[in-house]
């Protein structure tokens, strides 16, 4: 695969959908950083074809309750909270 | 064209939904969480709902049984093979940055729902209906030192946001109909008939906050592009510039919403302009509708497969699934087996709850006084009060209690109606209560008897002119014994013994 997969203007919009902020120097960055990514699936290529295993179908769980986390157990790996919800950064 | 030309344009609109509707299950469609809100936020939280590393999705059995019931009461069809998939965007509210939904192959495919608008049938078509879980609620805040609610505010003023994962996993139904819809009363007439429906199939609460939502896209075409059978063809649908219209929670906002936006394309297209291919935001407090900053085009969701939910293979369950009688069919039945009119059977079948009070009560004494007490009187006196049948829904043993006083003859059908319940509606007293406390058992007969004989006794000029002749004279005489029972006895039955008496 060559590295003109991918385009820097690729990258910006995917990072935009994600929220997150490039700046030029990290878009050419990650820009090689995504070919050789996406290159690495060639891999899957060199993969021998197996029999698939017979799905699974019908998974389903009788509609019970049960017991999950407190307040607190919820909110403990958030960095910031307030009044019982998890805080964020305003967005758009 | 011209700005003359464009005006002379006739125009017709065309309407399609997408419909949200929560399911009314005990748990998330995902996990074992409660779907009960809570007033304090993220109490009803685990691991999956959450998002946390690792957690698996269980696929809640009951949530798929109520969209079979679904796809059976729009009479879609089950396909053989169902499945989940991954919807990616980044947003707070949604905890794992994707929302598992169903993509290509939806649990209920090609329905329809026939409805009423203006007396005239109308079926529409239901492209799909699928089943995804519902993301968690945002609070836009600004900051400061007062109470919390008080710093809520809109997205664009707000400093930061908090969120509650409480509904996050609550199992939704989205339902997709086709462009059929011609104008904004239309989609509010299906809309009452979508929730008529949802709530006899038992799946659906509309009385839960935010349990219904509505995304509508509108479009304007012209009007010689619509077939003499109503239909368009795919073409002219793919051609016309169509808005998006967001945050709907009601039938009347969506009929607001709706003729907002119509005559806001009306008048671009009038002028010449052209209508922008966008979404837009009902804002309910003003009526009208807001261009939204661009969202992701459909391929920037990335759908893909949800590997950790294996395949539905389900369709059977349409004829293992059991659905009760539906509006319609019930109000048939109303109109042939208790011989009421369609006003009444209407009336009587517009939710599940009346139609069932309605059924009880035509079974323990008859089918007219039924239809009188259920379908005039009670809901006529909860109408004017702003009330619903379901706000009375634990008292219908008082108010069938009430019948049966008029149905035994111990109280006036008049006073009943006029003083019982009412008061019953506003004290909130049971119906022997009040009529203890108002004296308005009807006066037993040896009362009624003694005065019509002190009556006869004590007027012996109207009893002459009567046997003279003077019928009139009668009715001086019954106002005389009505005086004497305080208005409690029966008007007819006293003319009756005043007559018996007299006559004899």
């Amino acid at each position: 695969m060559s590295e003109s997969v991918v385009d820097p203007d690729e990258v910006r919009h995917v990072a935009d959908l994600a929220r997150v902020d490039l700046d030029d120097d990290e878009v050419e960055r990650f820009t090689e950083q995504f070919a050789d990514i996406l290159s690495y699936f060639e891999t899957l290529d060199e993969v021998p074809e197996v029999e698939r295993e017979a799905e699974l179908t019908n998974v389903m769980r009788p509609d019970e309750t049960h017991e999950g986390l407190s307040q607190d157990e919820a909110l403990e790996n958030a960095p910031d909270s307030e009044a019982g919800h998890f805080k964020g950064p305003k967005v758009s | 064209m011209t700005a003359q030309a464009a005006e002379s344009r006739e125009l017709a609109t065309v309407i399609g939904l997408e419909v949200h509707v929560q399911l009314e299950t005990e748990t998330k469609i995902f996990c074992g969480c409660s779907t009960d809100g809570g007033e304090e936020p993220n109490t009803n939280t685990c691991p999956v709902c959450l998002g946390l590393p690792g957690a698996l999705p269980v696929l809640n059995e009951a949530a798929v049984e109520s969209a079979v019931k679904i796809g059976k009461a729009i009479d879609a069809s089950i396909p053989e093979e169902t499945t989940f998939h991954r919807k990616n965007y980044y947003y707070p509210d949604l905890p794992k940055n994707f929302q598992i939904t169903q993509y290509d192959s939806p649990i209920c495919q090609d329905g329809e729902l026939e409805f009423s608008h203006e007396g005239d049938s109308r079926t529409v078509g239901i492209r799909r209906a699928h089943l995804e879980e519902d993301p968690g609620s945002i609070k836009h805040a600004r900051e400061g030192t007062g109470p919390l609610d008080s710093r809520t505010t809109g997205i664009d003023r707000a400093d930061y946001t908090l969120v509650d994962y409480n509904r996050a996993g609550t199992p939704l139904m989205e339902i997709v109909t086709r462009p059929d819809f011609r104008d904004p009363g239309e989609v509010r007439a299906f809309l009452e008939k979508l929730e008529e429906v949802l709530e006899y199939l038992g799946v659906f609460d509309a009385t839960r906050d935010g349990s219904l939502r509505i995304d509508a896209n509108l479009s304007l075409i012209d009007a010689e592009d619509v077939h003499d059978d109503g239909s368009i063809d795919e073409a002219v649908l793919e051609a016309a510039n169509r808005t998006e219209v967001k945050n709907i929670s009601s039938h009347k906002g969506a009929e607001t919403a709706l003729a907002f936006e119509a005559s806001r394309q009306k008048k671009l297209v009038q002028s010449g302009r052209e209508v922008a291919q966008e979404t837009r935001h009902f804002n309910e407090t003003h009526g009208n509708t807001v261009g939204m900053r661009s969202k992701e085009e459909e391929k920037d969701y990335r759908y893909f497969r949800e590997a950790d939910l294996p395949a539905l293979r389900v369709s059977h369950w349409k004829e293992d699934i059991d659905i009760p009688e539906l509006p319609d069919a019930r109000r048939d039945r109303f109109v042939s087996e208790y011989d009421l009119s369609e006003e009444a059977a209407s009336k009587l079948t517009s939710t599940k709850q009346v139609a069932d009070f309605f059924e009880a009560v035509a079974e323990r004494f008859d089918a007219d006084l039924a239809a009188t007490w259920v379908a005039d009187e009670l809901l006529g006196e909860l109408n004017y009060r702003d009330m619903l049948i379901t706000d009375v829904e634990d008292r219908f043993d008082e108010i069938e209690r009430l019948v049966e006083l008029v149905a035994d003859d111990e109280i006036t059908a008049k006073n009943a109606k006029e003083t019982v319940l009412r008061e019953m509606l506003d004290e909130g007293d049971d119906p022997d209560a009040i009529v203890d406390r108002e004296g308005l058992g009807k006066t037993s007969g040896d009362a009624v008897q003694q005065a019509v004989a002190a009556a006869i006794e004590e007027n012996p000029d109207a009893v002459a002119d009567y046997e003279d002749g003077d019928d009139g004279a009668i009715n001086f005489l019954v106002g005389q014994v009505m005086g004497k029972t305080g208005g409690s006895a029966d008007p007819g039955e006293v003319n009756q013994l005043l007559r018996a008496e007299l006559d004899g």
